[in-house]
């Protein structure tokens, strides 16, 4: 059947196999071998293998134990982050990192070490996993971690579902108050602002986050937004599924680099009036779009590319005006466009991507030649700064800009699994 | 909605009644009894709701499907654990039509595990709420067992054998506390229909089948469509005259 992964770039045949168990895998076929899929989230071709075998996880979704004394879960890594957020926060634990939708499953979040607005505090979601399964297609089971076989574990935290597939999970929840979120909006007005902003809020806010109009060009204009998870003391009926208010989201026109201009003026006129402190429920703050279904059609047929790059703080500021700069040039872009500093620390994979400094996310409708193009001059910008791009949201990077970003690539091909290749793999690494 | 307290599953380990079975927990289901064929996989069902809902008490029975004694020693079994509120019935397997036509050994399978099977379960469990006076008894059919076709008229026809069947118990127990529910469910995402995805098939969320089941059971419906739109689709598809389903390739 036809795959699409969320960027909705190619649509191309694959074999789907449902993953039924979590002993034994189906045989591979001949081909370009397989690929272990989840929920599709990423945005690239890190979750395709066109004219391969996808495995699809997401029938392993059982839970297999809790410990309410301690908070550790083990699951099966088919299961969504939402099924997790839902079952547990009522009983007062929580996933410390998740990433912008809940719509992924624990592999997903495994394979590409997601992170979300907490990464100052809580790091990424590797730091947060205590042991995991992995099936080798030999039939092999290797059991890996912090503690035990600890170079399995960082191949395989952030390994893009090459080094097998990652049937189970304990991961460390941590205990919350409740559902409820304090929540501050603050407008900033150049890039300045916004490194303060998130240098001041550091200490005291645990979730961080910014939206970023592509369009203010040198200005910089956008949307701090902090968080903290509130007292329990708030009763409040939670929102049903479908009465959460929809942010802002941009209509087909929107794509069309004439309306996004008034329309971000209109989006950041509109959140800075309502800047200040209010209760939010977890699920519209966290994820704000997952309950508008689908919304990567609206970029039509053509898809769409995420460009997410991260660069050392001491050149973020110039490398993310010179970025933004060539944006607004080329008139490009998208309203999604996110802006967020990451903390001081160094994630658990080998390959996982956040790393302190700056990170800048952009949606940008597919427009061929002319998108590469700008793709090009944002690279040379990342390259020059000695940053990386996120697999996770990538169809197109250069390789030597992925070898120079990702340095324990050689060691990461040790723990490779001869039988699982993808789209990603075959681009970047050859096979 | 009536107290829903306990609860028996026949063919537990099915994706549908699993998802079912997460939604009546998060409804507050007291007691629980899981009945399969297969103790390990039988043991990965409990261990997840288990999780999901510490407070229910739940109990596991491993038991023959096709051995009429087995199956009367089964439900007695159950009932004796719990007095239930429901029992649902949701085993079945999708043979391969084309493989029944050429083996009749494999076609009698098919026919005991799909129709046979589960309205002995339906009889025995019958006889049960009888007793106590109260309960519902649901059984999954099919939307397979609306009219016959040539490419799956062996299991279309064990899920006619079982649409009768329960309409035959609806009959025998009109005007009492005991409900008699037919599911039809259509194509749905499960390890049953894993050859049909790959091959492209528009396929319903068993999370929205399980929805659609819980909520129709909990409303008092006799027949349950899931989703419902093939309550249309089947009223078009029975009624279509012969000449005109003859040339459908279905
Ligand atoms: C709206 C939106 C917001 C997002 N926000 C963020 C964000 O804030 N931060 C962030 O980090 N990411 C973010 N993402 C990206 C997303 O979190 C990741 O792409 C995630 O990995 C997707 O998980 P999935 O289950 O869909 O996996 P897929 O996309 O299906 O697969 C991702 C990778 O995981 C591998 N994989 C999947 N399951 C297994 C398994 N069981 N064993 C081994 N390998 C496996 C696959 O082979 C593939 O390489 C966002 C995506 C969307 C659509
Ligand atoms: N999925 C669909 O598209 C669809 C459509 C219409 C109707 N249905 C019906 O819905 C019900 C649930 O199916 P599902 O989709 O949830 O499928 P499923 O997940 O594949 O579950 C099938 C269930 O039947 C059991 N089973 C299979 N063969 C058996 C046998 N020979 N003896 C005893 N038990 C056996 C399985 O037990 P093990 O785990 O031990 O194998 C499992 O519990 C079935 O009655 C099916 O016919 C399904």
């Amino acid at each position: 059947m036809k795959v699409y992964s969320w960027g909705r770039l190619s649509g191309e045949h694959h074999a789907v196999n449902m993953l039924g168990s979590t002993s034994n895998l189906p045989p591979l076929a001949e081909g370009p071998r397989a690929l272990p899929h989840g929920m599709g989230r990423s945005y690239g071709d890190s979750c395709l293998n066109p004219q391969g075998t996808l495995w699809k996880t997401t029938a392993l979704d059982h839970y297999v134990s809790f410990d309410p004394a301690s908070g550790l879960l083990v699951c099966e890594a088919g299961i969504l982050l939402r099924d997790i957020q839902r079952t547990f926060i009522p009983r007062g634990w929580i996933l410390p990192v998740t990433p912008g939708t809940q719509l992924v499953t624990v592999g997903g979040a495994i394979a590409n070490d997601v992170h979300g607005k907490n990464h100052h505090v809580h790091g990424s979601f590797g730091d947060h996993v205590r042991q995991l399964r992995l099936l080798r297609t030999d039939g092999s089971v290797i059991e890996c971690g912090p503690a035990q076989n600890t170079d399995w574990f960082a191949a395989t935290v952030g390994g893009l579902g090459l080094t097998g597939v990652i049937t189970q999970a304990c991961l460390q929840l941590r205990p919350v108050a409740g559902p409820w979120m304090e929540t501050e909006t603050c407008p900033y007005y150049t890039l300045d602002d916004f490194f303060q902003l998130a240098d001041a809020s550091e200490a005291q806010w645990e979730h961080t986050v910014s939206w970023i109009d592509c369009m203010s060009g040198s200005r910089s204009r956008g949307i701090f937004m902090r968080g903290n998870h509130a007292a329990a003391d708030i009763r409040q009926p939670e929102p049903g599924a479908k009465a959460l208010t929809v942010p802002l989201v941009p209509p087909v026109s929107l794509i069309n680099p004439l309306s996004l201009r008034p329309f971000n003026a209109a989006y950041f006129h509109a959140q800075a009036q309502k800047s200040g402190r209010r209760i939010q429920h977890y699920a519209g703050y966290f994820y704000p779009l997952d309950n508008l279904l689908e919304w990567n059609r609206i970029y039509g047929p053509r898809g769409f590319y995420q460009y997410q790059s991260v660069v050392p703080r001491q050149v973020g500021q110039e490398a993310v005006a010179a970025m933004l700069k060539e944006i607004t040039r080329a008139g490009a872009g998208s309203f999604l466009a996110v802006l967020k500093t990451f903390g001081n620390r160094q994630a658990a994979g080998m390959m996982s991507f956040p790393q302190p400094g700056v990170t800048l996310a952009l949606d940008f409708p597919n427009k061929g030649a002319q998108t590469l193009a700008l793709f090009e001059r944002l690279d040379a910008i990342v390259r020059e700064a000695g940053g990386r791009l996120y697999m996770a949201k990538d169809a197109r990077m250069p390789r030597d800009l992925f070898e120079a970003g990702y340095p324990r690539l050689a060691e990461f091909l040790n723990y490779r699994d001869p039988g699982l290749s993808s789209a990603l793999s075959r681009r970047l690494i050859g096979y | 909605m009536s107290t829903l307290r306990k609860i028996v599953i026949v063919g537990a380990t099915s994706a549908m009644a699993e998802h079912c079975a997460r939604l009546w927990l998060q409804q507050g289901v007291e007691e629980m009894v899981l009945i399969g064929r297969d103790a390990q996989r039988v043991d990965r069902v409990v261990a997840d709701l288990r999780v999901r809902a510490p407070q229910c008490l739940i109990q596991t029975i491993i038991s023959d499907f096709l051995q009429p004694e087995a199956i009367a020693r089964t439900v007695e079994q159950a009932c004796t654990a719990v007095s239930p509120d429901i029992v649902l019935l949701a085993h079945g397997s999708l043979p391969e039509q084309a493989v029944c036509q050429q083996d009749l050994q494999h076609n009698r399978v098919a026919l005991e595990v799909n129709a046979i099977s589960p309205v002995l379960f339906a009889e025995a469990f019958a006889s049960r709420l009888e007793q106590v006076g109260q309960g519902k008894l649901v059984l999954i059919g099919s939307v397979a067992g609306d009219r016959g076709r040539k490419s799956n008229y062996v299991y279309g026809a064990a899920k006619g054998l079982v649409t009768r069947y329960a309409q035959g118990l609806q009959h025998r127990f009109a005007g009492s506390r005991i409900q008699v529910v037919l599911v039809k469910p259509g194509p749905t995402d499960t390890p049953m229909t894993a050859h049909l995805k790959s091959s492209g098939t528009k396929l319903a969320s068993v999370e929205q089948v399980a929805s659609n089941i819980v909520s129709g059971v909990a409303g008092g419906k006799t027949v349950i469509y899931a989703p419902a739109k093939w309550q249309l689709i089947m009223l078009i598809i029975r009624h279509l005259p012969r000449v005109i389903f003859n040339k459908l390739d279905i």
